[in-house]
């Protein structure tokens, strides 16, 4: 393969690559910087989007990255969270007095880095994706800079994510030294027929990395302190996009590279995706503060997603990809909610804040109803879809452990349910206890637009996404 | 005319899409808004009844099949398919028929928030509806659970003084057993690749599966019927949810449950149903004998109704797992007599209620000596749910035990005992409430029915008589489809 050829496909990246260079350099000379730099970074998304669209399939630089149905699918639906939370974030940001251009350049990074992630097919540009990525995600967790609670929630995402880089890179050593490559294409060569003690030693620290950053318990552990201390648009962002790169970068290794030992990583999965569920579920339920209860939440729903990857076939996949960008949509639509809400100028973030929300605003308020429901399972919202798909393709694999684990799984989404009930009472039944500052009109018609498509959109989206994730899930090549 | 099907299920919605562009346009809490937005609801209701009437009398009786059938592609192997057969129209004119009820019953009672009352009322008519005819599996599953969400907020929102906890535990009892029913479904598509109800009825599973099938879709009707001992979300929802919410939720969503036995356990998993049919009536007899005992027991009015309807659904699923033509006929005729006659009931308790403002029975006494006309109409469906002959209430009794007897023929005559029992709750209630002296002060103003509650109560009244000396009316039509799903049933059991 030509260099040309080989850059032909990573047209998206460049983009991405190119733009952020350049706004960073445009931004420290540019009169209204924010407004351009803004501007300039939805510009690139948009157009990487679009690049990810049309993209051809192969692999490039040696096997390192590849384009394939799935990394178009995963990247055009990132590029799409991140130009939304420039959006959402921007104006965020300029009400409290945070004029710093930096937050679309760093959203442009992240989501780079997650390009890179999503097409990865080598241990090497597996760790700068998710370096690049990580790194980008620390410094928008603390850009709050004035704030104590976002500088802790930075620093601690910062200290907590670099041990699971550690273990991520320390994994890796062990695949490479006793797999004896890099590229995924030669580690399923090697664990052809199972895999031996020291390639499984590495797969399992690799496992835990990931984990880490999906959420998954028993790697959780950060995932209520950040979202709680972290500004509410980044929040919306990073419970959203990186987790969907991350579980499609997950299931590449494990399908592409660890194919031949699925009947040894699967077990671990059915384990994290139990866990997950029940800390997500029980978790929540003491939850007073309306982020970390949604910590708790995307721990339950990654445990989901978990469990579809851990069907181990294609029908799992794309469940596991349904899932994911449904329920991006879902939690950047909450965090919009909360975006846009504030009285006195404190933002409202306790459940208790929302008291009478109904009558106040009703817009913000049915949004979020919509979104309780949806992240509970309720039909007709989209995550009763993404968990129709998830338990459909569980319940269908041969193997018991995963049918039970799909059973007990439906069981802990009726303990999740009383605390986004809960927060329906409180919104619907309590009474006002003042008045909240008029809605801004950006994080509005984003909480609206995705309450709307939470449902009704999402019945007739889905006839298009599901084809779409069929071909995404066809391209690990899975029975 | 197909799309007439549709039609009927979402033109409630259409009412609510009324209301709401009156809400953007006005004040919401402004009396005429308020006035306009009743009318409308009412009209919305009055449309749909008129529609399901124009479908019943469409309707082919002597075709056992679904008519009416919509099919569309979905995505994911689903389809958005409609259809209704001989049994599932009946639910569909009960729901149009009780509906407008629940408006005019809240015209007055009903004082904050009538425009999201009027709107929750519309979408669960449209989902109960969208229930009866859905056929396809997991569109039928859409439309029974998100029935939750307007039910959890007319009793939380609108409800008693202990309607959080009622609302919370409505929701998440029937919630868990649903989520079971859900993990069957999509086993269930799984095996047989298919979604279609009609293809799934004939569709047959191992033996073995249809137990776990049958066990799992067993949680979730049985909690929604509900049977003993699952039963106890009811007389609490019952008792804190507003007047209009009781007469819904024992007039159509608990008939949601013996609806679900009927066209999913009997006609699916015919083997399972006959190996549990013994657990079905145990558990029905004990509800049956049970339950009027603890409704004997009660001081509040809605309890005890709320309790004989636990007793009185322990008929209709011991009559639907008699597996034979007469249980089904009986147990589907029971089902619409009591969504009548309860339906009336909780409406007499609202009278009362509406001016008195409390439930306790020890509250009322000599009712007669102020409210003539009240104490005629209550007396009727008193002994509507006693189930003297002459009203519906007897048809349904006597067909349901004589499909039992035929089945097996202790559960019948424990369940005889229970026609005694529910004449001792109701009777005695009806003597505290109604007759004796009239010793409580606070009773001498009260008003007799109004000619709001006349017009309510007549129709109730007269199709109440009609059923029950022209019980033909309703055969005639299930008579087809009952017949055909009694033949599969007893054809995969080897009887």
């Amino acid at each position: 393969m030509t260099f040309s050829a080989d850059l032909a496909l990573a047209v998206p990246e460049l983009i991405l690559a190119g733009s952020a260079l350049f706004l960073l350099v445009a931004g420290a000379f540019a009169p209204k910087r924010t407004l351009v730099v803004g501007t300039g970074a939805v510009l690139a998304l948009a157009a990487a989007a679009a690049a990810a669209a049309v993209s051809p399939v192969g692999k490039a630089f040696g096997g390192g990255l590849v384009s394939d149905a799935a990394s178009s699918f995963a990247q055009v639906a990132i590029y799409a969270a991140s130009a939304v939370s420039i959006l959402l974030g921007q104006r965020w940001f300029a009400r409290r007095g945070v004029d710093n251009f930096e937050f679309p350049v760093l959203i442009l990074l992240a989501a780079l880095g997650m390009g890179m992630m999503v097409g990865a097919a080598d241990l090497i540009s597996l760790y700068v994706g998710v370096e690049l990525q990580s790194l980008a995600l620390y410094v928008l967790a603390a850009m709050h800079r004035d704030n104590a609670k976002a500088s802790e929630a930075g620093l601690k995402y910062f200290v907590l994510g670099a041990l699971s880089s550690g273990l991520l890179l320390y994994g890796a050593s062990l695949i490479y030294g006793f797999a004896g490559s890099t590229k995924f294409a030669d580690i399923a060569t090697a664990v052809h027929g199972g895999a031996g003690t020291g390639v499984l030693f590495g797969l399992v620290f690799l496992i835990c990395g990931l984990a880490f950053k999906i959420s998954a318990a028993p790697f959780h552990m950060w995932t209520p302190d950040v979202y709680e201390g972290a500004p509410t648009p980044v929040v919306g962002f990073f419970a959203g996009a990186p987790k969907l790169a991350a579980m499609l970068l997950f299931a590449r290794i494990l399908t592409e590279g660890f194919g031949g030992a699925a009947g040894q990583w699967r077990q671990v999965l059915v384990i994290m995706a139990l866990l997950s569920i029940a800390v997500g579920a029980f978790g929540g339920l003491a939850q007073k503060n309306l982020k970390r209860l949604w910590a708790y939440s995307s721990i339950a729903n990654v445990g989901y997603a978990v469990l579809g990857l851990a069907a181990g076939n294609a029908e799992g996949v794309q469940a596991m990809l349904v899932f994911m960008v449904l329920y991006m949509v879902d939690v950047t639509g909450f965090f919009a909610c909360l975006s846009a809400l504030s009285r006195d100028g404190k933002s409202m973030e306790s459940i208790d804040d929302m008291a009478g929300l109904f009558r106040e605003r009703p817009g913000i308020a049915l949004a979020m109803t919509a979104f309780s429901l949806s992240a509970l399972g309720l039909p007709p919202f989209s995550g009763f879809w993404a968990k129709f798909y998830v338990f459909k393709a569980a319940i269908n694999t041969p193997d018991v452990a995963i049918q039970g684990a799909a059973i007990a799984g439906l069981v802990g989404s009726v303990v999740a349910a009383f605390y986004y009930l809960r927060l329906i009472k409180v919104m619907w039944f309590d009474t006002a206890v003042g008045k909240t500052d008029a809605t801004p009109m950006e994080a509005k018609t984003i909480a609206i637009s995705a309450a709307l498509f939470t449902f009704p959109v999402v019945l007739v989206a889905l006839v298009f996404i599901d084809p779409l994730a069929k071909a995404a899930a066809a391209a690990f090549g899975l029975a | 005319m197909t799309g007439i099907l549709s039609l009927t299920t979402f033109s409630p919605l259409l009412g609510v899409a009324a209301i709401l562009l009156l809400r953007l346009a006005g004040k919401p809490d402004d009396a005429k808004t308020v006035n306009a937005a009743k009318w409308i609801a009412l009209f919305t209701t009055l449309a749909t009844l008129a529609l399901s009437t124009l479908l019943t009398v469409q309707f082919v009786p002597s075709n056992a099949g679904f008519q009416f059938v919509e099919d569309a592609n979905w995505f994911a192997g689903l389809h958005y398919r409609m259809g209704v057969d001989g049994i599932s129209i009946l639910f569909v004119l009960l729901t149009a028929f009780l509906m407008p009820f629940c408006i005019v019953a809240s015209w007055k009672s009903i004082e904050t928030r009538v425009l999201e009352y009027l709107i929750a009322f519309l979408i669960l008519e449209t989902l109960v509806i969208g229930v009866f005819c859905a056929l396809d599996l997991v569109l039928f599953y859409a439309f029974f659970e998100f029935g939750l969400v307007p039910m959890f907020l007319i009793i939380g929102i609108w409800g008693g003084k202990r309607r959080v906890y009622a609302a919370f535990k409505f929701f998440l009892y029937t919630l868990l057993g649903s989520v079971l029913m859900l993990a069957a479904i999509l086993a269930m598509i799984g095996i047989s690749h298919t979604s279609s109800i009609p293809e799934l009825m004939h569709y047959k599973f191992a033996p073995w599966i249809q137990t776990w099938l049958w066990l799992a879709f067993f949680a979730s009707f049985a909690v929604k019927m509900p049977m003993w001992p699952v039963h106890t979300w009811l007389p609490d929802a019952h008792v804190e949810a507003p007047t209009a919410g009781s007469v819904i939720l024992a007039g159509i969503l608990l008939k949601m449950g013996g609806y679900g036995f009927l066209r999913f356990s009997l006609p699916m998993f015919p083997q399972a149903s006959e190996m549990f049919a013994p657990l079905v009536f145990a558990l029905s007899v004990i509800a049956i004998v049970y339950t009027s005992l603890v409704a004997f027991r009660q001081t509040d009015i809605k309890k005890l109704i709320a309790y004989s309807s636990v007793a009185h659904m322990g008929f209709v699923t011991m009559g639907i797992f008699s597996g034979n033509a007469v249980g089904v006929q009986g147990a589907i005729f029971q089902m619409l007599s009591h969504g009548v006659i309860s339906g009336a009931l909780f409406l007499c308790v609202g009278v009362v209620y509406d001016r008195m403002h409390t439930r306790e029975i020890a509250f009322y006494g000599g009712l007669v000596n102020r409210m003539p006309w009240y104490a005629a109409v209550f007396m009727l469906f008193t002994m509507g749910n006693v189930g003297l002959p002459g009203t519906s209430g007897f048809v349904g009794e006597i067909l349901t035990m004589t499909g039992a007897y035929k089945a097996s023929t202790w559960t019948a005559l424990v369940a005889a005992s229970g026609v005694i029992f529910s004449a001792v709750y109701a009777l005695s209630l009806y003597r505290r409430v109604v007759f004796g002296e009239m010793t409580n002060p606070a009773l001498a103003a009260i008003t007799d029915l109004d000619w709001r509650e006349v017009a309510i109560f007549t129709p109730l009244i007269l199709s109440t008589l009609y059923l029950g000396v022209h019980p033909g009316a309703i055969f005639d039509l299930t008579q087809a489809s009952v017949d055909s799903l009694v033949a599969v049933y007893r054809a995969a059991i080897g009887a």
